[in-house]
């Protein structure tokens, strides 16, 4: 039987990658909800109202599945990482306190008036209420990366008898890696609703949707998208540069690279092994790691080989998932990118007719269909970067848990393994039961709404896509 | 300024403990009405339904912020109670997760999931209220005789755990005498009327087992003169309970005048049997192992939270009587529009 401390470790990822999924997607889903209400307060263009009606739906749906999975969260660390209070609790503490007490209440509070209080507060009330939402949920994504960032890069402390107390509270808020990984994960949310958005609206479309609405929205999320996906890469690039300062055996592993050294290439793709330490299959841009890490092409790159001790012991994380996790993620960035703008470059092309070209181009009907299934498929791409980059940060954070201070080993708790095993195997099937729930609700949704919709232009009978989906129902 | 107050490594554990135990009590008054609605939810028909989801739909979430917020205050403050604590009710911290994931996540898919998979979402709604107040009712069990695993607490904790799930069932039902009207508010005034012996049973058999179970218990409870100091305590108990056995004989009433009374009335006897036990605990938060003293967190660090809290729990109990007074009066039909 595996031991309690593995497990626990897979329970808790498996915890955190079911929660981080929905946070993702309310973060940056509130702002747009307050914008699509400022825009229709301001034109009076229903197109927006309707986005809002459509989108508070999901909304609603995302926000229940996050608290519920938060809640989860929050019992986690006594249930099975009692250490982890025990020996950081004094800086850990006061920073979950203040996001219950600054943020989660207030998106709760706010969230009834939000979704069911349009016909019953005034309108700038219910504004307001929408406003306060999305600021709740940056607030909890603000606190708990404060605590997240600071386990990877602690500050502002000293340490009596192996027990954390804080010296500098400033210094423990913005620590080191603290404004990296804040503005990483807040694109982040920002690129996932984006493609969620152009995702369901291309949904929408193909089943026959040519709503002003949908035309809308498509065009918003591609927008959205492909404005934050630059920043995006520009942002993951300063947050490598900070690692490699501050944790560079995470580096190493994310590179793949085992002997420090300069004229690093930077791996496409490669069979990490640790047996062997070394790796097979290489395929790589040569120098390019040394550049995009030190921007000289025989920069030094650290290696894994300076993180095992004299007596064989490793110090540095898993190489295999680190280096994987990291090439998903910047491949999902990547495509995106390419989707994002070859959608905007076939949006901004001349159409027929005369005008100026603001009253030509083409707009969301020079998609091609396969533009737009390519769009479908990238519906929850923004899942997979995320949590791929997760995975990378804290993956590549072992073995430690507080980098330096605490390992993952001495917090563990004492519970039997096969208690542990029972309880992972029920929320693994709750977790994977309710995504596939969730993913059926929002496309349930966007059928309904296409449904509810005009026929396509040319008035022509439904498509066979439509009418087979139709009689399934 | 630390020690303004006396010496803070007493005070400051102090009022933590207070400001969990009020936590704690918000939280099993407020979460239970609305895990007291989800438990009622099978016995009536589609449209009554959802006209019961309609009362709790704007308030559940903040009501279970309050869970966050007691379990998060053990957590800070006391941090090695709470890791002995949650590791030892490791199994029915992991059901009652899953009972509030379930339970959360049906509200919202019972309407949005097509038509013919309501009727999955509504079971899924009640069975996630009922192992969420089963295993709430059996940790409850397990705190009062020490976290132990014997045959013995096994057996009180499972009477525990059905008589809180009556309890709950019991404030929903009062909850909605308040919030509906017509044949929903008649059928729920007869739950009540069943109901109440439930709750006043269960809390007589866990005031008689509890100082039989426990020495200590029995010492606070009738040594001298604790037994007099203690005494308004069971009477104001006894008075009130009268009172709401009174008022549910003669509701609904013309006008609907009185309808909030019996949710007021269970709320002061939920405030009653916690001051009770509460009581009964002090000064430990692991009972016999550990007091509020040796388990407390750091004072410096205490202190930062304690200056937020004050500052800020008076600022949410104002947004969330806002919230509670948008959505006052009968339940109505709820739209995003
Ligand atoms: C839509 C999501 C998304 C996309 C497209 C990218 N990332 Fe990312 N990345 C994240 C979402 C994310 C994340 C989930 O938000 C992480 C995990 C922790 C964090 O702060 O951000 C992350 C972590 C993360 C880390 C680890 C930081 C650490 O040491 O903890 C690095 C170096 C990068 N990213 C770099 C990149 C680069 C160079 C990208 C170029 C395409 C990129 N990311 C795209
Ligand atoms: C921001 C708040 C977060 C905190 C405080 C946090 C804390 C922790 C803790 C305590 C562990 C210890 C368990 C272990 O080492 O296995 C851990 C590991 C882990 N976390 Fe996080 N985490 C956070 C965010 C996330 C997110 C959002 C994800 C994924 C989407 C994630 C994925 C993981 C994974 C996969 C592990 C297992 C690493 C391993 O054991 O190899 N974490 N984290
Ligand atoms: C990077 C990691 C995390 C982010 C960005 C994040 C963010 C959020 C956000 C925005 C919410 C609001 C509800 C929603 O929108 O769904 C939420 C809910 C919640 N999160 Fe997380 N969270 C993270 C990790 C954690 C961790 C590690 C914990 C454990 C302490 C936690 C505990 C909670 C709780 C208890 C809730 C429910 C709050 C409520 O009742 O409204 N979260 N989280």
């Amino acid at each position: 039987m595996m031991d309690t401390l593995l497990l626990s470790r897979i329970q808790f990822g498996a915890n955190i990658s079911f929660h981080i999924l929905f946070p993702t997607i309310t973060i940056a889903l509130g702002w747009v909800l307050l914008f699509f209400k400022l825009r229709f307060n301001r034109t009076g263009d229903m197109r927006w109202m309707e986005a809002y009606r459509f989108w508070v739906k999901v909304f609603a749906l995302s926000f229940a599945m996050g608290v519920v999975s938060g809640i989860t969260m929050s019992f986690q660390f006594g249930t099975n990482w009692p250490g982890f209070m025990e020996h950081v609790g004094n800086i850990a503490g006061p920073l979950l306190a203040y996001e219950i007490l600054t943020a989660f209440f207030l998106e709760a509070a706010f969230l009834g008036i939000m979704l069911f209080g349009f016909r019953r507060v005034p309108g700038w009330l219910h504004t307001l209420a929408t406003f306060l939402v999305a600021f709740g949920t940056t607030m909890s994504a603000f606190w708990i990366l404060v605590l997240n960032s600071w386990m990877h890069t602690p500050a502002g402390f000293e340490l009596r008898d192996g027990v954390a107390f804080a010296t500098d509270w400033w210094a423990v808020v913005f620590n080191p890696s603290m404004p990296y990984r804040l503005v990483h994960m807040l694109l982040a949310s920002g690129l996932t609703v984006a493609f969620l958005i152009a995702g369901l609206s291309a949904l929408r479309w193909l089943f026959g949707d040519r709503s002003g609405e949908v035309r809308t929205t498509l065009r918003f999320g591609l927008t959205m998208g492909a404005v934050l996906i630059p920043l995006q890469i520009l942002a993951g690039d300063m947050h490598g540069l900070n690692t490699l300062e501050h944790q560079p055996a995470k580096v190493a592993a994310m590179e793949g690279n085992w002997e420090t050294r300069g004229n690093v290439p930077l791996l496409l793709f490669a069979v990490p092994d640790e047996e062997t330490r070394s790796n097979s299959f290489e395929i790589g841009v040569p120098n390019a790691a040394s550049l995009v890490l030190t921007h000289k092409a025989d920069g030094i790159v650290p290696g894994l080989n300076d993180f095992v001790t004299e007596d064989g012991e490793v110090l540095h994380p898993p190489v295999a998932p680190v280096f994987y996790a990291f090439r998903i993620m910047v491949g999902t960035g990547m495509a995106m990118l390419v989707l994002s703008w070859g959608a905007m470059a076939l949006m901004a092309r001349r159409g027929e007719g005369v005008g100026t070209w603001a009253q030509t181009r083409r707009g969301v009907d020079g998609l091609p269909k396969l533009l737009l299934i390519a769009l479908v498929a990238m519906t929850f791409a923004g899942w997979l970067a995320t949590l791929s980059g997760w995975y990378v940060t804290e993956i590549g954070r072992q073995p430690w848990l507080v980098t330096g201070v605490l390992t993952t080993e001495m917090a563990v708790a004492d519970v039997p393994s096969g208690l542990v095993l029972s309880t992972l195997i029920a929320y693994l099937a709750v977790y994977a039961g309710l995504t596939l729930a969730y993913i059926g609700v929002l496309v349930h949704l966007a059928r309904k709404a296409a449904k509810g919709q005009p026929p396509a232009e040319p008035r022509k009978a439904p498509s066979a896509v439509v009418g087979g989906l139709h009689a399934a129902e | 300024m630390l020690t303004l107050f006396g010496d803070p490594e007493v005070w400051l554990p102090l009022a933590f403990a207070g400001l969990m135990g009020f936590s704690i009590l918000v939280y099993v008054v407020l979460d239970g009405f609305d895990l007291g609605v989800g438990l009622l939810a099978p016995l009536v028909d589609d449209a009554e339904r959802d006209r019961m989801v309609a009362s709790i739909g704007p308030f559940w979430d903040a009501n279970e912020t309050w869970l966050v917020l007691a379990i998060g205050l053990l957590l800070v403050a006391f941090p090695e109670a709470h890791g002995m604590i949650l590791s030892g009710l490791y199994l029915p911290v992991a059901i009652m997760l899953i009972g509030l994931i379930l339970r959360g996540v049906a509200f919202e898919f019972r309407v949005k999931a097509p038509a013919g998979q309501k009727a999955n979402w509504d079971r899924a709604f009640f069975a996630g209220s009922l192992m969420t107040s089963l295993s709430q009712g059996f940790m409850l069990g397990m705190y009062i005789t020490g976290l132990e695993w014997t045959l013995a607490t096994l057996l009180f904790s499972t009477i525990t755990a059905v008589f809180l799930t009556v309890g709950y069932s019991f404030i929903g039902a009062t909850w909605l005498i308040y919030k509906t009207d017509d044949d929903l508010q008649r059928k729920a005034v007869d739950w009540a009327r069943g109901g109440i012996w439930g709750l006043l049973g269960g809390v007589a058999a866990i005031s008689i087992a509890s100082p039989l179970a426990s020495e200590r218990i029995f010492e606070r409870w009738f040594g001298f003169p604790e037994i007099l100091l203690l005494a308004p305590l069971p009477l104001t108990f006894a008075a009130i309970a009268g009172v709401l056995v009174y008022m549910l004989r003669k509701l609904p009433a013309e006008g609907d005048a009185f309808a909030i009374v019996p949710f007021a009335a269970t709320v002061l006897l939920f405030a009653l049997a916690f001051a009770g036990l509460a009581y009964s605990f002090y000064p430990f938060v692991v009972p016999d192992r550990l007091t509020l003293y040796e388990a407390a967190a750091a004072p410096e660090s205490l202190l930062i939270i304690l200056v937020g809290a004050v500052v800020v729990i008076p600022i949410i109990i104002a947004y969330s009587a806002l919230a509670y007074t948008v959505f006052r009066g009968k339940a109505t039909d709820l739209t995003y529009y």
